[in-house]
């Protein structure tokens, strides 16, 4: 039943405002990513020790379990066209309770030392029953609106986290205990469990967040999106839709989260922070929020720029734990006002001419002031080429020349007649 | 069994129809209930938490209720700057904390050095110009600041919304950080003039002069917009922008400009503010300026945004619920306050939700 409707997908109409090929880019760049994590999670397996373990074990897993919170984001702005800001919320509410509940002492919060599977059950039920409770109170509102009253849950989420020292303060939860077949936090002998529990849950979120998408609720959805009076006048509870959409992003959301502190066996209000807010909703931006793919794409490009970046040798001394905060601040910055249309439309020449000029000012800057005048030619020529060269293979993988430009912004310019535009 | 998974579906979506009378009155009435309630737990029940009920202790419900002035006041400062831009441009300027923050850094800064000490000086070493001069040395630089992000990277994307949203969370990241870097972990006030302290009894009771002042800031600040607003050419402009911008633009005016003053002022509200509350109610550290995000966010949720009477509405009301919520909360559950915020953020859009003075974007 799924598998025919996912055949019948033209590939337009029920993802994001009629993307087309913006949409298939966008496919095809995360297909091949996945493929690519399969093999290289075949490999890994049976060619144990020759593959980076750290590749697999860190990087990709991460990304998996960052993807599916993303895929939260990607899905109700996509199909409800609603930007939540809560999601990271969401997963931090999911891993606190789980954190609580499972804890058996020398840890902050309630240490109930309960089965880590009734952790997780409790975990996923109370982070979606909060998700409808803040669905229902947003769902009168929309665009700008509810960005700002779902950022404000977030930053609450944090405070409250962190002064209710009894779930946790600002410390946060340690020791985090998972389920028998992932490992103790002591073992990491298997750390590749983890790796391919992340897969499966990936994989299930992506063909639920699709098979949703098809569902009657879900094309109402897509109709509230689209026009809510109109929606409204048909007899559809519009208020209904935006909620039930909430809570199942704040579902999904609360996977992310399992998968996280599985990943961390801690979890502390700094995460859920507002740079970690942002760090989410970066990676959705990076995918482009229209597609549900974009979100494993946009977490796998994040993640490994947040690891690998520091290997770059004269970056390394610059950016220190703190200052990795302000890189991911510029990239979002270069991104939003590049290319709307996240890294999918870089192949557009525009695109790719104001990367290699952006990254050519900001390299030869970093390198001035780290070298001296011959740091700073340097980063230039470093910074222009790869921004060239980034921009051009991901145009390249990304194949079609016409990227819907267009879409992105269409959905960015909400609710002001085109006159207003500055400048004329 | 289709039938009853429709109609249980049907259900969950409320296909039925819109929200039957009864539920609306039914709304009404637990909202009604529960302010009586918390009115009757404040002035009698209120007996095991860190005031005591009203009856009991009416000094330390004055207090509060002063409190609740002062924290209002300064909300009102932050807030009015934020929904000014909002309203204007519909911007959601997610940078306005972190303008607050540099603005209290920077006058903390200047007053150090002009007082001639590394760390918080003693109140009598400050003089009137240590402190008025910083405060003034902050705002400008912060109009600067605002006027500099408003040129460069929400001018010529004027209208796109989200995206300019996204760019001020990215542009409230970077400088955050850049304040961590520069100006350091530790937690510092800033010291009022040594004119702005002590107390002054009334009744029995004494009331702190800086909040006396910092409450006075406030109406002064309220009542400079209102003149501005309603009295001026400029003012005029802005309100007329506000419901109409193509209009105001077809008319000849130029609206680039006006945009630019709007924001200048916006930001000049967000030093302000973040000055006088460095010396007041908080000190300047790293988080600063995203709890004083979250104060302007609810302030512009419950009163409506873009409308100065419903940043003036809703930063008294949270001001109350703030200052009321740890003081009459079970000792026990004093740190639950936080709660608070929600619950009169549910509450105001379970019945506006454009907010007390809103109206639909």
């Amino acid at each position: 039943m799924i598998l025919s409707r996912l055949r019948g997908d033209p590939g337009g109409t029920a993802d994001g405002v009629g993307a087309g090929d913006y949409a298939r880019n966008t496919r095809r760049i995360a297909a091949a990513l996945f493929v690519a994590l399969v093999l290289v999670g075949v490999f890994q397996a049976v060619t144990p020790g020759v593959f980076r373990h750290y590749f697999v074990d860190v990087v990709m897993t991460r990304s998996l379990l960052f993807g599916v919170a993303a895929a939260s984001i990607v899905f109700l702005s996509a199909f409800g066209g609603m930007i939540s800001l809560a999601q990271t919320l969401m997963y931090g509410v999911c891993a606190f309770t789980v954190g609580n509940a499972v804890t058996t002492g020398g840890s902050k919060g309630l240490n109930l030392g309960w089965n880590p599977w009734v952790g997780v059950l409790l975990g996923i039920g109370v982070t979606t029953a909060l998700g409808f409770l803040m669905g229902l109170i947003a769902s009168r509102s929309s665009g700008l609106y509810y960005l700002m009253i779902t950022l404000a849950y977030g930053v609450i989420g944090f405070y409250f986290f962190g002064q209710v020292t009894v779930l946790s303060g600002f410390g946060g939860v340690n020791q985090v205990r998972a389920p028998g077949f992932i490992g103790e936090p002591t073992d990491t002998t298997n750390p590749e469990r983890l790796f391919y529990t992340c897969l499966v849950v990936a994989a299930v979120v992506y063909l639920l967040l699709r098979y949703v998408s098809r569902t009657p609720f879900g094309l109402a959805l897509q109709g509230v999106r689209d026009d809510p009076v109109r929606m409204n006048s048909l007899g559809f509870n519009v208020a209904m839709h935006r909620t039930w959409a909430f809570t199942l992003s704040a579902f999904v959301a609360s996977l992310g989260g399992v998968l996280y502190v599985w990943e961390q066996r801690a979890i502390s209000p700094t995460t859920i922070n507002l740079v970690g807010i942002l760090n989410l909703l970066i990676m959705a931006i990076i995918g482009g929020v229209l597609v549900l793919e974009g979100a494993w794409l946009g977490a796998f490009i994040y993640v490994a720029l947040e690891n690998y970046v520091r290997n770059v040798v004269f970056l390394n001394n610059w950016i220190e734990e703190a200052r990795f905060r302000t890189l991911a601040g510029a990239i979002v910055l270069i991104l939003v006002l590049a290319c709307p249309d996240g890294v999918v439309g870089l192949r557009k020449v525009r695109g790719a001419t104001t990367f290699a000029l952006i990254g050519a000012a900001v390299w030869g800057v970093v390198g001035g002031l780290q070298e001296g005048d011959r740091g700073a030619i340097a980063g230039v020529i470093v910074g222009a080429v790869a921004g060239i060269g980034a921009a051009g293979l991901v145009g390249w993988l990304g194949g079609h020349r016409d990227t819907a430009r267009g879409v992105w912004s269409k959905l960015l310019a909400t609710g002001r007649p085109s006159g207003v535009r500055a400048g004329n | 069994m289709t039938a009853v998974m429709t109609g249980a579906v049907n259900a969950l979506l409320g296909r039925r129809g819109r929200a039957a009378p009864w539920q609306r009155s039914a709304t009404r009435l637990l909202i009604t209930a529960a302010i009586v309630f918390v009115i009757v737990w404040v002035v009698f029940l209120a007996g095991n938490t860190s005031n005591g009920s009203a009856v009991s202790a009416p000094s330390e419900f004055l207090k509060s209720i002063l409190n609740a002035l002062t924290i209002s006041g300064l909300y009102f400062i932050v807030a009015s700057g934020f929904t000014l831009v909002f309203g204007l441009m519909r911007t959601v300027q997610m940078a306005h904390g972190s303008l607050f923050l540099l603005a209290g850094y920077f006058a903390l800064e200047y007053q150090l050095d002009f007082v001639g000490v590394t760390a918080t000086p003693d109140r009598n070493m400050v003089g009137w110009a240590d402190w008025w001069l910083p405060l003034v040395i902050g705002v400008v630089i912060v109009s600067g600041l605002g006027l500099f992000i408003q040129q460069v990277f929400l001018r010529w994307n004027q209208g796109q919304d989200l995206r300019q949203a996204l760019i001020t969370i990215a542009i409230s990241i970077v400088l955050g950080d850049q304040m961590i870097q520069h100006f350091g972990g530790v937690a510092e006030p800033i010291t009022f003039t040594h004119e702005i302290h002590g107390y002054v009894e009334f009744l029995g009771i004494r009331y702190g002069i800086h909040q006396l002042f910092v409450i006075g800031m406030a109406l002064g600040v309220g009542g400079f917009l209102w003149l501005l607003l309603k009295k001026t050419r400029t003012g005029m402009v802005i309100r007329a922008g506000v419901d109409d911008t193509p209009m105001v633009q077809a008319l000849g005016i130029n609206v680039q400009k006006v945009f630019a003053v709007a924001f200048v002022l916006g930001s000049a509200l967000a030093g302000l503010g973040g000055v006088i509350a460095g010396s007041s109610v908080t000190s300047l550290s790293p988080g600063v300026d995203g709890q004083w995000l979250l104060h302007s966010l609810v302030v512009v949720i419950i009163g409506g945004m873009g409308s100065l009477g419903g940043a003036a509405a809703g930063s008294l009301l949270y001001g109350v619920v703030t200052a009321f919520a740890p003081a009459y909360l079970p000792t026990d559950y004093a740190y639950y306050s936080i709660i608070a915020t929600f619950v009169i953020l549910a509450l105001v859009l379970a019945v506006r939700p454009y907010g007390l003075f809103g109206r639909p974007a």
